[in-house]
């Protein structure tokens, strides 16, 4: 009788207790509806510096919209791959900060929803707008622009050099340990950073089509020209300029005590030779093989999910919010880097640090966001390093140029 | 009866009052308080339950919302018995189990069946529906036009304002028609009688129907068709895809091929050119017929599991052999101030290791690093860039970093063989190499095999070494494949699903169950010798 009795008080107690928390979760739930339904909530995805600037630039655009702003922090590399996994789940953000060269990965996998920037798009530096753009489609809306230039430590070395061998040359006369400084890792030396020589020679990765946009057909980095940079890599090699065991981190510590009158890298490293007490001149990178030394250049910017419930509200906040004068310089206040408004960016350009990367940027190549590039680093880096290691140049680069050619049929 | 029990406890009666007595008592044991604890608990897990079920059945996951209600009746029904001790216990222990483990190996399992990877990562209908909105092109040179979202009874327009100022009002799938008594504010049209015109915020409660809307231009599709990307613009679009759903194909509508779905799960055209993305699907063996059969993978796979094999058999016979000889030196009371050796000993064990692994890095630089500096003077040793010196430096660091852990363990163990068999041995003659050899060492393996066992599997999969110090490097760049001298299978497995823009999740899967296929043999095979080796002693 006992047990009975007990047992009935148990399943009213829980029946209670169940339901005061239902009510509570179904009252919750509601609410979510509501939101997800008037969108009152646009998820962000942003990585830990921006997200300062943004949290500003979102409570004005809640205030001026009504439309909540919920700001998702993220390790900026980890945002890549997790929003190509998440974003099939229907639990992905409407929006994420990312990088150009990641939209091939968003194309192929279908994570991404074309942006219509109207008449807006003559507002952004040309390249900003094509790096952005997939097979003639524009993706997202661009926000800083970054390309390496050269670096030079006006108080060793006064004028800037007209090529690759007068710099050397220069950096001998300095008397410093180094001539010539560059960021290579043992094993992938930096295509990334090597790249302008190779355009030197005459040699792209891939060529373009009618539009402009690369073409994963036309495979260019075994050419003629691509053999010749070979040669000089293992010139280069040879001589010690170029010298795999520099890594990027020896190569900033080596600049920043002034071991070096040039050092190539981007603005990234650029702060800390300035609080060294290093008077810091920015220069075009010097041709090597007599044509346009041209740097890769990395443009950042906003991202919709295909599968967004918000996409007018996403759209309006990157668009019409992010793609303002007033957002694009307080991120660029914050972060440093140059913006991709050009009205912003002629504001910022006051600094002759980012005017000087801005003249270099002018004359650089967005990096292939084509899936065809995947396979083109797998090969590209290891070769460059075998080479400047001794490695014979003419035929490890042609075996490089057919692995790829095979990894992109393949 | 009249008989009290005091004076009668027969046998058998007291055996079942006993009984009923350590019922009331189990029953009454924690009181009221435990008894309310304990609702509220379940209550509470409950209530997530039952919240979870509407989620789940709300998006269709039949399967998880059973096996939701499932485990839900199962905890109740485990705390709401009488007894059930052990079950009480151990339930939430096994449910996590299963959620954290045991699906997780289940799930990882079942991707090593699929194409999951890049072009193949989410449903036929996410992909049909991502080529149309990327097909979707704006007209070269179109205008954008001015646009006010109009409702007239839950009908949804678009009130356009063309650049030259003409205006007109169209809805989905209802061409454009010139209207001429709209409102009119600074040059854009407003609204329009018998409609109400929609603010931002209506806008916004309605978007997905809003952005589904596409208005044509005129009668001929191929002028295009007006859609809104915010609200407030329209622009001319036309597509260059045509999506047939009862064929299920898609069709390009410039250059008239079709593409169909052939079960590759990517709609393929006859020539056998793929859109992507494309879906997952499930593809049986594939993806282990394939880490066997393609050259590309087979002639890596075979090579890189011989130096796996290797790698952990001498990572663990090297740092065995260190610390049994240090343990022995340390075991030995001729020996002065062993303490503090044996906690410089334990020093490599105290740091992470992966943290190891990067300095050593550093230290290993042909030219900058502490080694070739400072230890050797100035020369240039390619440590980590020449094929077997590599080898041997992720041997040798491998050995810095694991011989602690052997020293502990067989100090213990040796210090666990009673005396007096060293004692009697040596009475009978024998030499200390020979006690070691045929007393102590049996006696030590006996205990410590198991522990090698693990320490196999686990330098088997040791990741965060090889990562952090070569990274699998050196590559050979005449080899065509993205797997260096001393990549490790683990370290293979994470290059083929997260190295490089193609990942491909099927395949790195396929290779994880191979791997545990390969440790759990090894391991089986190892426990039945190390009972083997008990029998004897």
């Amino acid at each position: 009788m006992k047990v009975t009795k007990r047992g009935l008080w148990a399943v009213g107690a829980l029946t209670v207790t169940a339901s005061l928390v239902l009510t509570g979760c179904t009252a919750a739930s509601d609410d979510a509806d509501n939101a997800a339904g008037t969108g009152e909530a646009l998820t962000v995805w942003v990585d830990a510096d921006r997200a300062a600037v943004l949290k500003d630039a979102a409570a004005d655009f809640t205030a001026e919209t009504g439309v909540e702003v919920k700001l998702v922090q993220k390790e900026f590399g980890d945002i890549r791959d997790q929003f190509v996994a998440q974003v099939p789940t229907g639990k992905g953000p409407d929006v994420v900060i990312g990088a150009h060269d990641w939209l091939g990965t968003f194309v192929t996998n279908g994570v991404v929803a074309p942006v219509e920037l109207g008449d807006k798009a003559d507002d952004f530096q040309a390249v900003g707008v094509t790096a952005m753009s997939y097979e003639g489609q524009v993706y997202g809306v661009p926000y800083s622009i970054e390309n390496i230039a050269l670096v030079r430590n006006t108080a060793l070395a006064p004028s800037t050099p007209a090529t690759f061998d007068e710099m050397v040359t220069m950096g001998e006369a300095a008397g410093t340990e180094y001539p010539f400084l560059v960021g290579l890792d043992p094993e992938a030396a930096d295509p990334y950073h090597l790249y302008p020589f190779q355009t030197s020679f005459g040699a792209p990765v891939f060529g373009t089509d009618a539009d402009g946009s690369y073409d994963s057909d036309a495979l260019e980095i075994g050419n003629a020209g691509g053999d010749e940079f070979a040669a000089w890599l293992a010139e280069q090699g040879a001589a010690g300029v170029l010298n795999t065991n520099i890594t990027g981190d020896l190569a900033k510590e080596k600049f920043v005590a002034g071991e070096a009158p040039f050092y190539l890298t981007g603005p990234w490293n650029v702060p800390a030779a300035v609080e060294a007490g290093i008077d810091v001149a920015i220069d075009p990178i010097p041709s090597a093989g007599g044509e346009d030394a041209q740097p890769f250049v990395g443009v950042q910017g906003f991202f919709v999910s295909a599968k967004s419930e918000n996409a007018l509200a996403a759209n309006e906040f990157i668009v019409n919010y992010m793609g303002s004068e007033e957002v694009q310089t307080a991120l660029f206040e914050v972060g440093g880097r140059a913006p991709a408004l050009t009205a912003s960016f002629d504001a910022a350009s006051a600094d002759p640090i980012v005017a000087g990367f801005g003249t270099v940027g002018e004359n650089a190549v967005p990096m292939p966001s084509i899936p065809a590039m995947g396979a083109v680093w797998e090969f590209w880096g290891v070769t460059e390093a075998a080479i400047i290691n001794g490695g014979d140049p003419a035929s490890l680069w042609q075996k490089m140029s057919g692995d790829i050619q095979t990894a992109i049929a393949g | 009866m009249t008989t009290s029990p005091q004076t009668d406890p027969g046998p058998l009666r007291q055996s079942a009052r006993a009984k009923r007595a350590t019922r009331i008592a189990d029953a009454a044991s924690g009181g009221w308080k435990v008894v309310a604890a304990k609702i509220l608990g379940l209550g509470v897990v409950d209530a997530i339950a039952i919240y979870a079920l509407f989620v789940l059945v709300r998006s269709e996951s039949w399967l998880v919302a059973g096996l939701v209600v499932f485990v839900t009746l199962l905890v109740n029904w485990i705390y709401f018995s009488r007894g059930k001790l052990p079950a009480k216990y151990l339930a939430p222990g096994l449910i996590f189990l299963a959620i954290f483990q045991i699906f997780v190996l289940l799930y990882s399992g079942y991707i090593a069946f699929t194409n999951y990877g890049t072009g193949h990562n989410s449903t036929k209908a996410d992909a049909v529906n991502a080529l149309l909105l990327s097909s979707q092109n704006r007209v070269a040179d179109s205008p954008s036009y001015k646009l006010t979202v109009l409702e007239q009874l839950g009908e949804l327009s678009f009130l356009v304002t063309e650049p030259d100022g003409s205006v007109s009002i169209g809805g989905n799938e209802r061409p454009l028609e010139d209207v001429s008594n709209a409102r009119v504010e600074g040059g854009v049209a407003v609204g329009l009688d018998g409609y109400t015109s929609l603010g931002f915020s209506d806008i916004l409660g309605k978007q997905t129907q809003i952005a589904a809307i596409s208005v044509p231009l005129s009668d001929d599709p191929n002028d295009g068709m007006l859609r809104t990307p915010d609200g407030s613009s329209a622009f001319l679009y036309t597509s260059s895809l045509e999506y047939d759903e009862a064929a299920g194909t898609m069709r390009d509508t410039n250059s008239g091929t079709v593409y169909s779905d052939i079960g590759t799960g990517a709609f393929t055209s006859d020539a056998g050119q793929e859109l992507l993305p494309g879906w997952k699907i499930d593809v049986g063996f594939d993806n282990f017929i394939r880490a066997f059969s393609e050259d590309s993978i087979r002639g890596p796979l075979i090579s890189v599991t011989i130096w796996t094999f290797a790698f952990a058999f001498l990572s663990v016979f090297t740092t065995f052999a260190l610390g049994l000889f240090l343990a022995i030196v340390f075991n030995d009371k001729r020996m002065k101030s062993r303490k503090y050796y044996r906690i410089i000993m334990i020093l490599p064990y105290a740091f992470p290791g992966f943290l190891s692994a990067l300095v050593w890095a550093g230290m290993m630089n042909q030219e900058f690093g502490f080694i070739n500096v400072v230890l050797l003077g100035g020369a240039e040793v390619p440590w980590l860039t020449n094929e077997w010196l590599a080898k041997g430096s992720v041997l040798f660091v491998n050995l810095w970093l694991g011989f602690p852990y052997m020293f502990l363990v067989t100090t213990g163990a040796l210090q666990a063989i009673p005396e007096e068999l060293t004692e009697a041995a040596t009475v009978d003659g024998a030499k200390p190499w020979a006690i070691f050899r045929f007393v102590k060492l049996p006696l030590l393996l006996v205990s410590v095999a198991p522990l090698l066992i693990s320490s196999f599997a686990f330098n088997f999969n040791n990741f965060n070494l090889i990562y952090m110090l070569t990274n699998g490097g050196p590559r050979d760049v005449s080899a065509g494949v993205n797997v260096g001298a001393t990549d490790i299978l683990i370290s293979m497995v994470y290059k083929v699903a997260f190295v490089g823009a193609n990942r491909d999740y099927g395949l790195a899967s396929a290779f994880a169950i191979i791997i545990f296929l390969l440790v759990a043999g090894i391991s089986i095979i190892s426990f039945r010798r190390t009972k083997a080796l008990e029998e004897l002693n």
